[in-house]
């Protein structure tokens, strides 16, 4: 049953792990809030329960598709407003609000309050989590659900949520319910995986003036993006490539006589591309990986889909070539 | 009523020629049947076979499709002994809140004890149409080998199958027109079920693959897009991107219906402009959805098509009101139109200017789960799209508040609507403004529109909202209500004055025995009566199925749970019986 398994791990989430300063994985999120709640808002008796809940759910989700993970990340990206407004709102927040889901005891995933919404976005998706929590089984979701099931009918006396808040802090302390807003599954599990998308596209929104590929650069921790309509030919293509990634390349000189840190210049990248250690290649619209240099530039901005900056040693079949390619241009 | 009295005069004058060896019909029977085939519409045929029992022969045996609202009304064995020679079956299996995942998995469903009694009876079946059925692969390979001039097989919010089923429709079904794949809960397992049409297969007319999450062979795909020459409707999944997009567009201009992949690839303006040529090639477009993944740079390779375009199903793509702005303006034929509530009220405006035909709208949330300043439509939105579009019959609206005032004007401006479906998405929320319920709203719905069909309720709503909907909705067909109504009188209002009702959904209600009671004599000329979490107890669900034998009266049960509470009851006529496949967690009392 899901329901022992849920309360072990409510139990567990709070002792379990010291939660890191500020990460961004989201399965840390639920003690990096409880963290940060602690210290900026008041001492979590409430709290710290709630926020349990993003890790039990993100645990039943674990196994779940990728969807479900697309929603972590979003869960993340809101639960972080949420969880400092909360300690803003320490009043309501902490007290009335959640005073109510407190009684509840360890409330099952229905009764997330504020921070959580998205995260009971994600039980329905569980019918048996769903069945389990409803059906007021072991514990005290028992006394939860029937509390809920008793406030709920009053609600057109108290049209906030079953919280039944005697503050008019509605839009605060939402109780998310099962299957409520009425939409269905994969239209949730889209929208949340397109949100997501739709914002990193708008960072690197491709005009019809400027051509972004992306840059990557084997051993390098993140890739660039480059707009190749700047660049009129190879040549310059190259140096503002030596000129985004010589800072990569730091620690990886073996040669000796460098300076270091200090004195690395893009000169030594330039001599790292063209001594063999990297070779400069490209993705063109079939798929295939081709070394850059071969083809007229307006031909290659056409078809170039992205970089990639490789080793020597997996270039090999174009390592030869591209030593003689980059000495011939430079 | 004609033929029977010419049937008595019949039969005092036996040398009437009239007279046939089946009886004393006044037409042989097989004109009567061709006549009587002739009859598209479901109630008329219904109507048609309860004349006499010539017309329900004729009826009968002329019947070639059938429509099953929920499958445990009928069972497969009755189904085959009165209408021997269909050909095209639809069938609904869950109620509908199973999916908002009020119905717990495995409730049953399953489509395949149907096809077991349809290979023996229907052997000629053409046509299979599921919504809300478990389907597994092995019945979509039985499917496949039992029925050799199967066309076409469409599934909507199913589950239990997998590519692998696909697979065998694909390889099997030699006459398939229609493999049309909707919203359902699939296991997508490979990519190669597209490769499992054979070479010589050339007769398909509507692909829907929209929902797949994985990859497909694009090879395989375009193959068969080429060699369908009759392909309409085209549904793609977001693996597709652009450039693919581009290539089978070039390979199928004669598309009607179109759903793109993901509409945000990388492109050179070489290939923006092959986009572009490729969709005004496209002359009979009238559908287009898809857009998983927007990049609002290319929507202008979609405006040479946008003029003849009727029903554009924009609910995946979460543009913005200039995005939005910019395409209508060359979409001034459309009648459907399905958005995300990130065009925001500005957007509707741009409804509301360019789109003088609107007849449905639906607006759906982005995230309707956000708090604090979330955005989305409100209520100057909605009275925006109804001032520039009279003809809106039909709307889905997702909003965070409302107010009764705004929902007055709208259906004051449209007063023919069939459809109203509200969702104010904070239960309880009464009107904003005013901070009173939502009564008046929906009372001025019911009032105004006599149309109506359908309905569904939200917000802050006491037992007047009830009262209203019994007193004025005479047309009502389906309700749903959701945490609204303050005690058993209004559910009382609804069974007792709404005479068309069929279909009852009610979640979170302070309804109970009495209110359920109230509709004993109801129900039979319903299909169906759903209530979850209201205040209806196992004793009254007992009474309720003490008193009315011929209704099925289930209660799902949770574990654990309070033994003398009924928290989610179903209710529906059946000439079945009680199900012979209930899982132990429903309980037919």
């Amino acid at each position: 049953m899901s329901t022992p398994l849920e309360h072990d791990y409510i139990g567990l989430a709070e002792k379990k792990k010291i939660p890191s300063s500020s990460s961004s994985s989201s399965s840390e999120d639920g003690k990096t809030f409880k963290e940060t709640e602690l210290r900026l808002g008041l001492p979590g008796s409430e709290s710290p329960e709630r926020k349990p809940l993003s890790g039990v759910s993100l645990s039943l989700f674990g196994n779940l598709n990728n969807n479900n993970n697309v929603m972590n990340h979003h869960v993340h990206v809101a639960g972080a407003k949420r969880g400092f407004s909360d300690a803003i709102d320490a009043k309501w927040a902490f007290s009335d609000a959640h005073g109510s889901d407190s009684d509840l005891g360890k409330p099952s995933a229905l009764f997330s309050p504020r921070g959580s919404g998205n995260v009971v976005g994600k039980p329905p998706l569980d019918p048996k989590t769903i069945s389990t929590q409803q059906g007021n089984s072991i514990n005290t979701p028992a006394s939860a659900s029937q509390s809920i099931k008793e406030s709920k009918p009053l609600q057109e006396k108290n049209p906030q949520l079953p919280a039944t808040n005697e503050h008019a802090s509605a839009p605060a302390s939402k109780a998310q319910v099962v299957g409520w807003p009425p939409i269905r599954s994969f239209r949730k599990n889209t929208m949340a995986s397109n949100l997501t998308k739709n914002n990193d596209e708008a960072e690197g929104k491709p005009g019809f003036g400027c051509l972004y590929v992306k840059v990557s650069m084997d051993g390098a921790p993140y890739l660039r993006k480059v707009d190749l309509k700047t660049y009129s030919n190879y040549k310059e293509l190259s140096s503002a490539l030596e000129k985004m990634f010589s800072c990569f390349t730091i620690g990886q000189c073996n040669s000796p006589g460098l300076p270091g840190k200090d004195g690395l210049s893009e000169s030594s990248l330039r001599d790292l591309l063209h001594g063999s250690e990297y070779v400069l290649t490209y993705e063109d619209k079939d798929g295939d990986w081709m070394l850059v240099g071969d083809v007229p530039w307006e031909m290659f901005t056409d078809s170039c889909r992205r970089l990639r900056i490789m080793k020597g040693s997996e270039a090999i079949g174009l390592a030869p070539r591209a030593v003689e390619k980059s000495k011939s241009q430079n | 009523m004609e033929c029977c009295n010419k049937r008595r005069m019949m039969k005092e004058s036996p040398e009437s020629n009239f007279m046939n060896r089946r009886g004393s019909s006044c037409f042989p029977d097989e004109v009567l049947e061709r006549v009587i085939g002739m009859l598209k519409s479901r109630k008329d045929r219904s109507s048609v076979s309860l004349v006499c029992k010539e017309w329900y022969n004729a009826e009968r045996w002329s019947r070639r499709n059938v429509f099953i609202g929920n499958c445990y009304s009928v069972s497969p064995e009755i189904l085959t002994r009165r209408f021997p020679n269909i050909r095209s079956v639809t069938l609904k299996g869950k109620p509908r809140f199973s999916d908002f995942n009020l119905v717990p998995a495995n409730w049953g469903a399953d489509i395949h004890f149907w096809l077991v009694v349809f290979a023996k009876k229907y052997p000629f079946l053409e046509e299979l149409r599921l919504k809300r059925m478990t389907v597994t692969d092995e019945s979509l390979k039985f499917l496949a080998r039992s029925f050799p001039n199967f066309k076409a097989i469409s599934l909507q919010n199913c589950d239990g199958f997998s590519t692998d089923g696909l697979a065998a429709i694909a390889a099997d079904c030699k006459n398939l027109t229609e493999l049309d794949i909707q919203e359902n809960v699939i296991d997508d397992k490979n990519d190669n079920w597209l490769t499992c049409f054979p070479e010589s297969f050339t007769s398909l007319e509507v692909l829907n693959f929209s929902i797949l999450h994985n990859d497909v062979n694009f090879d395989a795909l375009e193959k068969l897009v080429t060699r369908c020459k009759s392909l309409k409707t085209l549904k793609l999944n977001k693996s597709i991107t652009l450039e693919q997009l581009q290539r089978l567009l070039f390979r199928a201009p004669q598309l009607c219906e179109l759903g793109t992949g993901s509409f945000s690839q990388e492109l050179t303006t070489q290939q923006y402009s092959e986009l572009e040529s490729a969709f005004s090639n496209c002359k009979n477009l009238n559908t287009l959805s898809g857009l998983w993944v927007v990049t609002p740079q290319y929507l202008p390779v979609l405006y040479p098509a946008c003029a003849n375009l009727t029903f554009l199903n924009f609910s995946y793509a979460p543009l913005d009101s200039d995005d939005i702005a910019k395409l209508l303006v060359h979409c001034a034929n459309i009648r459907r139109l399905w958005v995300v509530d990130t065009i925001e009220d500005k957007g509707l405006e741009a409804v509301g200017t360019h789109c003088p035909l609107l007849e449905e709208l639906r607006v759906f949330p982005a995230d309707p789960f956000a708090e604090g300043d979330a955005r989305g439509v409100t209520d100057s939105g909605f009275i925006a799209v109804s001032q520039g579009c009279r003809n809106l019959h039909y709307v889905l609206y997702f909003c965070r508040h409302m107010t009764n005032a705004a929902v007055a004007t709208v259906v004051q401006n449209c007063p023919d609507f069939t459809h109203f479906r509200l969702c104010i998405m904070n239960p309880g929320q009464p009107d904003y403004r005013t901070s009173e319920p939502m009564d008046e709203a929906f009372g001025a719905v019911v009032k105004t529109c006599s149309k109506l069909q359908r309905l569904a309720i939200s917000g802050l709503l006491t037992d007047l909202t009830f009262e209203y909907i019994g007193k004025y909705a005479k047309n009502l067909e389906t309700l749903s209500v959701a945490f609204a109504g303050s005690s058993d009188w209004g559910m009382q209002c609804v069974l007792e004055g709404c005479p068309k009702l069929r279909k009852l959904e009610i979640r979170d209600c302070p309804f109970g025995n009495a209110a359920l009671l109230s509709g004993l004599e109801k129900y039979e000329s319903m299909r169906s009566l759903w209530m979850s979490d209201c205040k209806v107890t196992m004793n009254g669900c007992r009474l309720l199925a003490k008193e009315m034998p011929r209704l099925n009266v289930e209660v799902i049960k949770e574990d654990g749970s309070d033994d003398s509470q009924a928290e989610r009851v179903y209710v529906y006529r059946s000439v079945a019986g009680p199900r012979r496949d209930a899982p132990s967690f429903v309980l037919t009392l």
